[in-house]
């Protein structure tokens, strides 16, 4: 569990975390999301114990970072995958790391399968791709099979098969108990990871809730109706006083009902259903919602032609 | 228009490219995709004239890549946000891309407006994030308003926002009757990007279609129902569908074979009051690890 | 004209050629002008005020090599072919640019060189450019300059790598063409040919016996005229930069 409290990094003059406080719950993928800028990095460099704060505390398992007696076995982080000496090889380099917190090499090994990088274990990692790079982030962060786990844009230089193979991966560390925190700017991506989410904007909490709820309360809930008789069928939901408006392929998307409701109403009138369908906003949609005003750099839908 | 036919290159014995035709209509947003080494990287180079074909070739609007004379003006390619001087600022390296096209010092200053750059324009672009970086590159691509422009994981390193205003642009420039080429990883956002798609598996066409018949190819159709006579609606569809329980709490059925509207008129005639009766479409993703499974470079083990 | 202008953008929005430009001149008329302020009170020769020139031609050709091997290291020369798919014209006006511009870097710092000289040697009677070898041993330098930048324009865009380009062209000419000359019987004739060698034979070629300084590399006893020798020179650093000219074009890039 990762507990921040009343967090704050000032850096001169620029307040980059401001007065953050949220938890990271055990079995779950946490979604940490926000604009540019918004602190997540320093929030995650913090959380390791690589920047100080100025104010308020970040604990894990109740403990600061610094004060964690064999901080590997205990936390697992990969914030930059291009952290590696390029000349010396995957193998040598998750050695040292072992070594360090007195793991066995035989953990190595292991850790390399996990990730599928074995056959190239004895490479320099200079020449890896940056999907080979990120894989061996994972593995070093897996080294001490920690129970806590901090990824930067884990799918960052993966292709189709490694992004589903990460979501997979950290589902499945969740499902073992584990912690673990995700940061990414992937939203559709996260839609599918993460289970609960905490947003930031401007190094202040905006929302910290499971992805459902935040996709709930910030976009519009719509119902998908098809039908044979979609005008009685609209007139009545009319009638019911819910929003109904139809699209040009004849179907309804009706607001403020849910998708019981109406079916009720149809088969009590006998009206038959083709679809029946409700439609839930994005993460994205909601994610913008929340966010509008904390980012960075605002690019204009200008005119491309000349 | 991006037409390819026959083409191939190997590299010493390794081919990276393999016989492979495909085209990119214009109006659209093309998906460029397949795993890693398929050789998508090596195919958007040949359409560039970088890398020369072995055997094959591909046209640019009906022209080889190297023989425009002015080809800022009619193609606009990103390749790789990074290949900008790191001492160089935004505005000379836009500026020597437009002087060698002949493009007004004018239009340097339109596209980082365009951007979002203006502010940072005399910045080294050393200094830039990813994101700024990739700005900076997309810039470069609309220079010379060319009508076929290609992207190589554009919205890496951008921020939500980012991405959101890549997609949109994209589809405008796809709306202005331009042939936009994406090549991406990300199958969730190309889902929502490209009309049609052209996958390449070593280095061999896999599939060009639009991204609707793709996945309806590759994967199944289901319909979620959900009824308060659910036990009901089961009887009357067994032997017709297969069922198969919902890992949802809530209950629901999943059923394959048939349509939704099938269902519908199901209920409706033997009097069951349905909750929910949703057609579930395949993901892009599903789909393309249905199509690729052969084709993948490293397996991870599971 | 618009590809020199792309080059000239490319070259001045960078620091590195400030940098070098102004080290090829300190370098030169700097050295120079320690050397003039101590010369020993005989009228100091024309020579003398030149041959400080090789450390400003060394550092010319590494911003000559820079000017290609970083469009490599940073990716732009995939931009450059993009926008100029024929390959050859951004190369040949990148040479353009560079070599004119390097030999203006010669021109500055030989004549810097002499100008200083003419106001801090203490007899500097025999500074005066009378002769036409007196103007060769001066103005020749940006002649030098500019064909040594060819050479490493066509080093660096064969070898790609900053690091590579620039040791295999110190390497050569500090190293190599004196370490030829112990080979035994035929050192010292195949260091007549090497090409740096030939170069400042050219500068410092056929002067007045008396007025070789001390130290001041070998005086013209080469097969070949001065004129003969930088003609030699330019001809290899062309072929050089020819084939690099047909290595890219056909090279992937």
């Amino acid at each position: 569990m990762i507990e921040a409290v009343g967090l704050t990094k000032r850096y001169g003059k620029t307040v980059a975390v401001d007065n953050l406080s949220f938890t990271v719950e055990p079995g779950r993928v946490t979604g940490f999301l926000g604009p540019n800028g918004a602190g997540k990095s320093t929030t995650m460099r913090m959380i390791l114990g690589l920047d100080r704060p100025s104010a308020g505390k970040v604990l894990i398992d109740g403990k600061p970072y610094a004060q964690l007696d064999r901080p590997l076995r205990t936390v697992g982080a990969l914030l930059d995958a291009k952290w590696v000496h390029p000349n010396r090889s995957a193998r040598a380099h998750l050695q040292w790391l072992a070594k360090s917190n007195g793991l066995p090499d035989r953990r190595v090994d292991e850790v390399l399968d996990l990730v599928g990088l074995t056959k190239v274990a004895k490479r320099r990692a200079g020449g890896f791709s940056l999907g080979m790079s990120q894989r061996l982030g994972i593995a070093g962060a897996l080294l001490g099979d920690p129970k806590v786990l901090l990824f930067d844009e884990p799918v960052n230089g993966l292709d189709p098969e490694g992004i589903l193979w990460i979501r997979q991966f950290m589902q499945g560390l969740a499902a073992e108990g584990r912690t673990v925190l995700v940061s990414s700017h992937l939203l559709s991506e996260m839609a599918l990871t993460a289970q609960d989410l905490v947003v930031i904007g401007r190094g202040k909490l905006i929302s910290q809730s499971s992805t459902t709820e935040f996709v709930e309360r910030s976009t519009e809930n719509t119902v998908r109706v098809r039908s044979p008789h979609a005008d009685k069928l609209g007139a009545m939901l009319v009638d019911k006083g819910f929003t109904v408006r139809e699209d040009t392929d004849g179907s309804l998307t009706v607001s403020g009902a849910q998708s019981d409701e109406i079916g009720d109403i149809a088969a009590a009138s006998g009206v038959v259903l083709h679809e029946l369908s409700p439609q839930r906003g994005s993460l994205e949609q909601a994610f913008m919602q929340l966010t509008g005003d904390s980012v960075e750099y605002h690019a204009e839908l200008a005119e491309t032609g000349k | 228009m991006i037409e390819a036919t026959g083409l191939t290159k190997h590299y010493g014995r390794t081919v990276a490219v393999d016989d492979l035709s495909f085209s990119a209509q214009p109006g659209r947003v093309t998906g460029f995709l397949g795993p890693n080494g398929a050789g998508k990287s090596t195919t958007m180079r040949m359409i560039l004239g970088l890398d020369a074909p072995t055997r094959g070739k591909v046209t640019v609007n009906g022209q080889d890549y190297r023989s425009l004379k002015q080809p800022l003006r009619v193609v606009g390619a990103l390749l790789d946000a990074k290949w900008v001087h790191p001492n160089r600022s935004a505005r000379a390296h836009l500026q020597w891309l437009a002087r060698s096209n002949r493009l007004p010092d004018r239009r340097v200053d339109e596209v980082l407006d365009m951007v979002g750059l203006t502010q940072v324009a005399k910045r080294r672009a050393g200094g830039f994030s990813l994101g700024m970086s990739q700005r900076l590159g997309i810039a470069g691509t609309l220079l010379g308003d060319p009508k076929v422009l290609l992207f190589d994981e554009p919205v890496n390193g951008l921020d939500p926002e980012g991405i959101l205003w890549i997609r949109q642009f994209m589809h405008r420039l796809a709306d202005e009757g331009r042939t936009v080429f994406v090549s991406s990883h990300l199958l969730s956002e190309m889902a929502q990007t490209a009309q049609d798609l052209v996958v390449i598996g070593r280095g061999k066409l896999i599939s060009q279609t639009s991204t609707a018949q793709f996945i309806k190819d590759a994967t199944e159709d289901t319909v979620r129902v959900r009824s308060p006579q659910l036990d009901r609606l089961r009887e009357l569809l067994d032997g017709r569908a297969r069922i198969a329980e919902a890992a949802a709490s809530d209950g629901a059925l999943v059923v394959h074979g048939v349509e939704a509207s099938f269902i519908g008129e199901l209920a409706a005639s033997n009097g069951i009051t349905l909750h929910e009766l949703s057609p579930q479409l395949g993901s892009l993703e599903e789909a393309f690890m249905q199509l690729t499974k052969e084709s993948v470079e490293y397996h991870a083990a599971e | 004209m618009t590809l020199l202008a792309v080059e000239r953008i490319k070259l001045f929005s960078t620091r590195s050629p400030w940098w070098c430009m102004l080290l090829a001149l300190g370098l030169t008329i700097g050295i120079t002008a320690i050397i003039a302020a101590n010369w020993d009170g005989s009228p100091m020769p024309v020579l003398g005020a030149v041959f400080t020139h090789t450390f400003g031609l060394y550092v010319i050709m590494v911003m000559a090599a820079l000017a290609v091997t970083t469009e490599y290291r940073f990716g732009t020369i995939k931009s450059t072919f993009q926008a100029v798919p024929d390959r050859i014209s951004p190369m040949i006006a990148k040479a353009v640019v560079v070599v004119l511009l390097s030999a203006l870097v010669g021109l500055a710092s030989s004549f810097g060189s002499w100008g200083l000289s003419w106001l801090l040697a203490e007899d500097n009677s025999d500074l005066a450019l009378t002769t036409a070898n007196d103007w060769r041993h001066v103005a020749g330098v940006g002649l030098v300059f500019a064909a040594g930048a060819l050479l490493a324009l066509g080093v660096g865009a064969l070898v790609r790598q900053t690091a590579g380009a620039v040791s295999i062209i110190l390497v050569f000419a500090l190293v190599v063409e004196s370490v030829i000359a112990f080979i035994p019987n035929i050192g010292d004739d195949i260091q007549k040919w090497m090409p740096f060698t030939v170069a400042s034979k050219f500068i410092f070629g056929d002067p007045d016996a008396s007025a070789i300084p001390e130290g001041a590399g070998p005086p013209a006893i080469g097969e070949l005229s001065p004129w003969g020798s930088f003609g030699y020179f330019a001809a290899i650093a062309l072929a050089i930069y020819i084939i690099s000219l047909v290595v890219v074009k056909r090279r992937d890039a």
